[in-house]
């Protein structure tokens, strides 16, 4: 509507009786989507840039118009008035229903896909309860088309959401479409294998159950599952991404759309490091040394005020932390220290490999393999290459082990025999804090609320996917207590207090509240990492 | 069938007039048959000249579709869009019944080159691909060892007879797909990927081959531009129709005395095609149906022959003129198994883009199939009836229509057939 130097630059449509305006070059299929008007797709998928138009399940009537229309290659005009729902659309729409289930094996009982399902949710709303079809059904068979994903060809629509999303996000021409017309189906390109760092994407993104992870094979039907929007712990990226648990379990992680950090998508690295933390055995209860050298549990009140007259007889000592731990913790750690007259503190960052998603550069799986790092140097931790036990007499305070993969150093039983006091807050019980002089059990970050900070700065919240394991609380629940019971400030037990008051004390990072945040997160803090601070 | 055919009633020899002679084939022998002199006129005119002399000669395009050819020449970009332009040639022949192509190429292959020549300077292309059926082996061979020598000769290539003008030629061997003859698809085909049919628009005026402005002509078409720039519009008007002027190619296939490829000017009644042109039906038998276009089109009965072959007359009977191409059937054909056998060409050649046409043309096929076993129910036949209003207009490209048309009007003219295979598991056919 707005006309300005004579350059339109939108245009105002109707669309069932809905005006809405909408940037020139908009596709009737976004538009109708901004007028809250719900037209069914397959092909089309917002992160693949082309749109065949093939799956024609999104067709609809444009007045002045002879023929159907795809909505989602159809220019949005000035003035054109849509209807997506005329007889004629919806019997097209039913017809392309009955086409899919002509060959469509209908095993929803034991299909993945089940309840998430769009030709299912389709076939519910559009199609017909009765079968035309007298035709046996064509029988394609399944197949592996990577070591981690399968393919059931006679589940497949053919949208080629996958073959796109290989070629024009991840440009890697591994996936095809074999054969033609009813006989089509997905295929690795002949002499190729599908081994890309982003190809566990094509599973999030079939509309039906034809692409399947291994790793989630008949494991969990989608109305038994919850899910918890969350942050990918498996390197500094902060991919937003779901978690999706059944009984208490994490069964997978699938992305969450964040345009400003992984688009659509996510990394296959993402994915499989996080069903590690089903494992292990936790820390469950508070323990204390008591006076014949041993570890015996506690309940929360003892454990904490003892460990709070203990910390009040420290004077200096050494820290270390984890790259895992959220922002929130790590904040009330470094008032801890300080307190404790600490400065500094350490922790070490596993390191791999780096694989960058092409059609969308700023997904990139990094090398640092941890979500906190920059969280972690903001509250003044060093990443240290190594970790050595503290100096003969002084304080130790370790502040969750890392998920994989500890240190040789931490591993030792020794680490920390020597210090005058240890404390060691984890969600495990690893080797060396078997030396502590109390453990106090925390969540890991599945289980609580809390936030990270990205390696752009960008801080964004995950929520609570598990229940916590025993008595275990957040270790910034833990430790605000502590330092109220040390006469600093008040306890917090919302994650949104906690956050709010780190915004509010961390000179570093711009103010906000737990609900600005939201859940795609904010770029509070500045840019961490080599060159602090600069472009 | 031998060439030349030219003894036979009513033909007209415009197109296929060196159809035959080996010499024609070389530039030698070409340039004896006044060869290459439309180009040499081309060169020194102004390309909206040419495409106005076309357009006034009323030429439509011979692949099927029978669209204006000097409109579509008109809708490329002018001299303003520096993009560089493309002119395509299909030459993939694919539509079953369909083989006048073919006999171009690989009599008259200079015809086909001048005629490309002048269809790119007259829409301002740099660059010509012909785009060849790739089972077409030797007219390959032929047409290759044609731009070759025209290449040497100076008729390709930079510079061309001295104008300033230069465009050069390829010739692109495709693998044999029907639906790489369908125009966006073969565009898809020759940019190296699947030969998919892309949704228009943008039109290939627009956006065509490698994203620049494209003219995708037929063979039969291009090889009617050298005559009429040679010898004027008007002078093309004097055969055929006001709407559907000129001569076409005839490829009449089936139950024929004479099979084979006529020039004809269009508007010839059918009847006289099948039985003064072709000589009528083997052995005296009665005529059953006639596909008039290729298999893409409607059945015809026997009664609707006194029809105008244009394009205009066919479309009044409710077929098409499509390739003319008719398919002669006698009363001997079960029309059942004939369009079962189309369904079954049109399945298997679906590219598998659209729902519709993937799903719905090999569900026609399975339902005639099962028909024609004897285990078809009545409600087959709305089924099919159905089935047709599903496929037609709602895809990409109009394949999945195109086995409407046959399948529809066998359903309307000839239900007695399959009536009879569903309820007493026999066929009309004698």
């Amino acid at each position: 509507m707005s006309e300005q130097n004579g350059q339109k630059d939108t245009v105002t449509l109707t669309i069932d009786g809905v005006e809405v305006t909408v940037p020139e070059g908009t596709r009737v299929l976004d538009a109708a989507q901004r007028a809250g008007v719900v037209v069914p797709y397959y092909c089309y998928h917002p992160g693949i840039p082309t749109r065949p138009a093939q799956c024609r399940v999104c067709l609809v009537s444009v007045e002045g118009q002879g023929k159907l229309q795809p909505s989602c290659v159809l220019d949005a005009q000035d003035e054109m008035v849509v209807h997506t729902a005329t007889e004629e659309a919806k019997l097209a729409r039913k017809s392309v229903i009955e086409f899919l289930l002509v060959n469509h094996p209908l095993d929803c009982p034991i299909c993945d896909a089940a309840g998430q399902c769009m030709l299912q949710d389709y076939a519910f709303e559009t199609g017909q309860l009765e079968s035309r079809l007298d035709e046996p059904k064509q029988v394609m068979g399944r197949d592996r088309i990577s070591d981690d994903i399968m393919y059931f060809a006679d589940r497949c629509i053919i949208c080629t959401r996958c073959v796109r999303f290989m070629r024009e996000v991840a440009e890697d021409d591994a996936l095809i479409v074999a054969e033609r017309g009813h006989r089509a189906y997905i295929d690795t390109f002949p002499g190729t294998k599908l081994d890309n760092p982003f190809q566990g994407n094509i599973v999030d993104i079939c509309p039906v159950g034809a692409l399947v992870h291994e790793d989630f094979l008949f494991k969990a039907r989608y109305w038994d599952m919850d899910s918890a929007s969350s942050v990918c712990p498996g390197c500094s990226n902060g991919c937003n991404v779901a978690i999706d648990t059944k009984e208490n379990q994490i069964v997978r992680l699938k992305p969450r759309h964040n345009a400003e950090v992984n688009s659509y998508w996510m990394c296959d690295h993402g994915r499989k490091h996080l069903v590690m933390a089903n494992r292990g055995i936790r820390a469950e209860v508070p323990l204390l040394r008591g006076e014949d050298g041993e570890l015996r549990p506690a309940d929360w009140a003892e454990a904490l005020e003892t460990v709070a007259e203990r910390l009040g007889e420290v004077s200096g000592g050494r820290a270390v932390v984890s790259p895992h731990d959220c922002n929130e913790s790590l904040f009330y750690l470094r008032r801890l220290l300080d307190r404790m007259g600490i400065d500094g503190g350490s922790f070490t960052v596993e390191r791999g490999e780096e694989a960058t998603l092409s059609g969308f550069p700023k997904l990139k799986l990094r090398a640092d393999r941890a979500p906190n790092v920059s969280g972690a140097e903001i509250f003044g931790f060093e990443r240290a290459d190594g970790l050595s036990g503290p100096e003969a007499g002084a304080a130790l305070v370790v502040l969750e082990e890392r998920l994989q993969g500890a240190p040789a150093e931490l591993d030792d039983e020794a680490f920390g025999e020597d210090a005058s006091y240890f404390l060691y807050l984890g969600s495990r019980i690893s080797p060396a804090a078997r030396a502590a002089d109390a453990i106090l059990p925390v969540t890991s970050f599945a289980e609580m609320q809390g936030t990270f900070t990205n390696w752009e700065g960008r801080v964004q919240r995950f929520d609570q996917a598990l229940r916590e394991p025993g008595i275990a609380r957040p270790a910034w629940m833990v430790l605000s207590r502590v330092l109220e019971l040390m006469g600093e400030g008040e306890a917090v037990l919302e994650a949104a207090d906690a956050f709010e008051r780190m915004v509010g004390d961390t000179a570093p990072m711009e103010e906000a509240t737990w609900a600005s945040l939201g859940l795609k997160g904010a770029p509070l803090a500045p840019t961490a990492g080599s060159g602090a601070g600069g472009a | 069938m031998a060439y030349p055919h030219r003894h036979e009633n009513e033909t007209t020899t415009l197109l296929s007039r060196h159809m035959g002679e080996e010499k024609a084939r070389h530039l030698d022998g070409w340039l004896e048959r006044g060869g290459y002199e439309a180009l040499r006129k081309a060169v020194d005119m102004e390309p909206d000249e040419i495409t106005g002399v076309v357009k006034d000669s009323g030429l439509r395009g011979r692949g099927g579709a029978g669209f204006p050819t000097g409109m579509k020449w008109s809708f490329m970009p002018g001299a303003d869009d520096d993009r560089p332009h493309y002119l395509c040639c299909n030459a993939d022949e694919s539509e079953p019944g369909a083989f006048k192509d073919r006999e171009i190429m690989r009599w008259t292959p200079h015809l086909l080159i001048e005629g490309c020549l002048i269809a790119a300077r007259a829409i301002r292309a740099g660059h010509v691909y012909i785009y060849v059926r790739g089972e077409f082996f030797p007219v390959i061979r032929i047409l290759n060892d044609a731009v070759s020598e025209a290449y040497e000769a100076g008729y390709i290539g930079e510079d061309i007879l001295g104008s300033g003008w230069s465009c050069d030629l390829t010739v692109h061997i495709g693998a044999g797909a029907y639906i790489a003859g369908e125009e966006t698809g073969l565009m898809s085909s020759l940019e190296g990927r699947r030969a998919e049919p892309r949704v228009k628009p943008p039109f290939p005026a627009q956006h065509g081959i490698f994203g620049q402005p494209t003219t995708v002509n037929n063979v039969e078409t291009l090889s009617a531009v050298p005559m009429i720039l040679s010898n004027g519009a008007d002078w093309y008007r004097q055969w055929g129709t006001e709407k559907s002027p000129g001569t076409k190619l005839w490829c009449c296939s089936g139950h024929l005395n004479r099979p084979g490829n006529y020039e004809l000017a269009l508007g010839a009644p059918l009847r006289d095609i099948i039985y003064d042109v072709c000589g009528g039906i083997p052995d005296g038998r009665d005529l059953r149906a006639v596909i008039p276009g290729g298999s893409s089109t409607a059945f015809l009965t026997p009664d609707e022959l006194d029809c105008e072959t244009t394009y205009e007359g066919l479309k009044e009977v409710g077929s098409s003129l499509g390739t003319a191409s008719p398919i002669v059937m006698d009363e001997s054909t079960c029309l059942l198994k004939a369009m079962r056998r189309i369904a079954h060409f049109y399945a298997h050649e679906s590219c598998g883009q659209c729902v519709q046409c993937r799903e719905g043309t090999e569900w026609v096929t399975k339902i005639l199939e099962r028909i024609e076993h004897g285990e078809g129910k009545m409600q087959d036949i709305d089924n099919l009836y159905d089935l047709c209003e599903q496929l037609t207009g709602r895809t990409i490209c109009v394949l999945a229509d195109s086995v409407v048309f046959p399948l529809k009007s066998s359903l309307d003219k000839f239900r007695d057939e399959y009536e009879a295979h569903i309820l007493r598991d026999t066929c009309t056919a004698s």
